[in-house]
Formats: structure tokens, C-alpha cells, sequence
């Protein structure tokens, strides 16, 4: 499917990756992934930690 | 100029202005923020949080790190962006991302500008505005002050813009207690004073390299003898600022007697340099050393004789 893709982008004059090209990208998406993934973990618990019990209070 | 040439230079300049897929692995961009240099900024920012009489919840002092870590990276990419004309003619960073090829110049400058205003928008969220204040002029103080401005310019480069690698324990201090005091102002000035014979000792090596960059580093413009002499004066100077925390009462007498010594050893190291030969490099592996022991002992001695701090504040 993929060499499918890259032969019409080919045709098309498109930009074609090679293989290595590929696996970096790959690395790159899944380093960004992993640091979003902890970023988000790291985020959550500075927010409870920094607004502790008052976390659920809100003025209605 | 014909219509045809014209056509010519055209397609050239579409080709060139072409974007090319990045070859940048993960490696490269790790690189990009000069982990070596970052463990040591980490290192010494957590021993300034710890040490500051502040109290910071382990969340966000392990918050705040990261942010000063992250800072750290921001201004060695960008340093790597705007040095990668010269880092492509010495052999010591010949191979970094950039000269190497792996890493457009583009790249990065958004990784390094996305990362700093990340790390300092962050920080102040996290720890404070003064600490995210403090961070931001480092970020800056490295990449323009530094990079921009005094490395291609005047051989005090380096004298200079090692302020930028003495802050981190003062953000760090800034990070726990929201301002600065004397104690913190030592902790700075300790690295500022390392840096110079740090440095002129590995210059001293490296003096080829840094000429053929025109790059105009104290040996190259000075010559070895004022260097040494120069190395020496820093490491003079050193001696009794390495010492201070303990003078000032803000450390106990297993900081003072570690400092004491690793001072001495630090003087004599730099009196028995006379070149670039084996002494310089000594003194270069030796002066990491040094700096890792003092805050190390800092860090154990607040936390054995924690009251020594205590008792400073209090006086």
C-alpha cells in the first residue's frame, strides 16, 4: 500500500522518503509521542499539587 | 541578463528554496542541547533548590528542573544554529547535528526558540516569575550576549559569558524561595570564577582548532604564557570564593575543609600547567571534578548539618 502511495507521489513529482528517511520519522513521532505522553502526567500533577483540595472548588 | 538565464537562476533558486525530509534523528536533537553541559547545569540548580532555606513541594521542585533542564537545551540549540559555520571547522564539533548535516539550521532555531519559551512560560507556572525571569535572561545571556555577541569578538569571551553557566543554581535558589540572597550570589560566583581556567585549560589543547575558526579564544590571541598566568589569577581568585559558604556560615566545616583542599589541588594543578600538554588537560578533567565535589559536599553537608543554613538565615 505504502510503495503504492509513494509511486503515485512519485509520478506526481512529489517528495518520495527513503527507507531511512522513513525510520526516522518514525523515531522523531514516537520521541514526540513519549515526551507529550509525560508532559501531560507532569502537568496533572503540578495541578493537583499546586491547587491541592481546592482543586473541585469552584464558585457557583 | 536573457530571458533564459533569468529562467536559469530562477529554477536554481526554486531548487535550493526546495524543503528537503529531515534526516535529523532523535540522537541529533538530544545533541542539540548539549547533554553534558545540561547534567551539569541540572546538578547545580538542584543543589541551589535544595540548599535554599525555601521549601518547595517535590512535584514541583522535580517541575522546576525540568524547566531549567529544558532552558538549558534551548540555549545550546540555539548556540549550535548560530555557530555552525565555525562549528564545521574544528574537529571537537565538526560531527554536531548541524555542520554534520543531520539537522537543517531552520530545525534548529524553532526547536531552540519553541524550547526556551516552553521552559520559561513553564517555570513560572510552576515554580515563580522570578526563577522564569532569571531563566529567560540566562537563555538570552548565552545565546545573544554570549553566542552573538562576545565569542567572535574579544578573547574575555568566555569570562564573560560564563555567567550564563553560573545562574542555574541561582534559579534554582529563585525556584524554592522566590528571590536571591548572598548565599545564592556565591553559589554563582563559584561557577563564574571556575569557568575561565576550566576552559583556557581545554583552549590550551584545542588552540588550533579555535584559530582556524577565527574564533579569538586567549591562547590564540594571548598567547600560552599570559593564558597560564590568566589560569592562575582565576584560580587564585577561586580559592577563597570556593570557600565563602562556609565563611559566610552558610555551610559547615566538612563543606569548608572540602573546599579547603579541593582548592589547593586546584591551585597547584593550574601552577604546574605550562602548555598544552598533559598539565592543561589535567586541570581541565580536574576542574570538573572540582565543581561536582563542592556542591556535592554542599548538598551533603545541608543535609547532615542542615542548621548551618538555618542558622545563617536566622543571623
Amino acid at each position: 500500500m505504502d510503495k503504492k502511495r509513494d509511486g503515485e507521489q512519485s509520478d506526481r513529482g512529489g517528495v518520495v522518503l527513503t527507507e531511512e528517511q522513513k525510520r526516522r520519522r518514525r523515531a522523531r513521532s514516537i520521541a514526540i509521542a513519549l515526551v507529550l505522553g509525560a508532559l501531560v502526567l507532569l502537568f496533572y500533577a503540578i495541578t493537583i499539587v499546586r491547587l491541592g483540595p481546592n482543586v473541585l472548588t469552584r464558585p457557583l | 541578463m536573457s530571458l533564459m538565464s533569468q529562467g536559469v537562476e530562477l529554477s536554481a533558486r526554486a531548487d535550493s528554496a526546495r524543503i528537503e525530509p529531515s534526516l535529523a534523528g532523535v540522537d541529533d536533537f538530544v545533541a542539540l542541547m548539549k547533554p553534558r553541559v545540561m547534567s551539569l547545569v541540572v546538578f547545580t540548580a538542584l543543589v541551589g533548590l535544595l540548599v535554599a532555606p525555601g521549601h518547595l513541594h517535590p512535584v514541583l521542585g522535580f517541575g522546576a528542573l525540568i524547566c531549567i533542564a529544558v532552558g538549558a537545551g534551548a540555549a545550546g540549540a540555539l548556540n549550535m544554529w548560530y555557530d555552525a559555520d565555525i562549528d564545521a571547522l574544528m574537529a571537537r564539533t565538526a560531527q554536531r547535528p548541524i555542520p554534520a548535516g543531520r539537522v537543517s539550521r531552520g530545525e534548529a532555531l524553532g526547536f531552540g526558540v519553541t524550547l526556551a519559551f516552553g521552559s520559561v512560560v513553564v517555570l513560572g507556572l510552576v515554580a515563580n516569575w522570578v526563577a522564569a525571569g532569571l531563566l529567560a535572561f540566562t537563555i538570552f545571556f548565552y545565546a545573544v550576549i554570549y553566542t552573538m555577541w562576545l565569542k567572535r569578538r574579544t578573547p574575555q569571551n568566555i569570562v564573560i559569558g560564563g555567567a550564563a553557566g553560573a545562574f542555574p543554581p541561582m534559579i534554582g535558589w529563585a525556584a524554592a524561595t522566590g528571590g536571591t540572597g548572598l548565599e545564592a550570589l556565591f553559589l554563582f560566583l563559584i561557577i563564574f570564577l571556575w569557568t575561565p581556567p576550566h576552559f583556557w585549560a581545554l583552549a590550551l589543547c584545542r588552540a588550533g582548532d579555535y584559530e582556524r575558526a577565527g574564533v579569538p579564544m586567549l591562547p590564540v590571541v594571548a598567547g600560552t604564557q599570559e593564558t597560564v598566568r590568566q589560569i592562575r589569577l582565576y584560580a587564585i581568585a577561586l580559592f577563597p570564593v570556593g570557600m565563602a559558604p562556609w565563611l559566610i556560615g552558610a555551610a559547615g566545616p566538612l563543606y569548608g575543609v572540602t573546599a579547603a583542599g579541593a582548592g589547593a589541588i586546584m591551585l597547584g594543578l593550574a601552577w604546574r600547567v605550562r602548555g598544552s600538554g598533559r598539565e592543561a588537560k589535567a586541570l581541565f578533567g580536574y576542574s570538573i571534578l572540582y565543581l561536582f565535589v563542592l556542591f556535592a559536599v554542599l548538598l551533603v553537608d545541608h543535609v547532615l548539618f542542615g542548621p548551618w543554613m538555618a542558622g545563617a538565615q536566622a543571623g
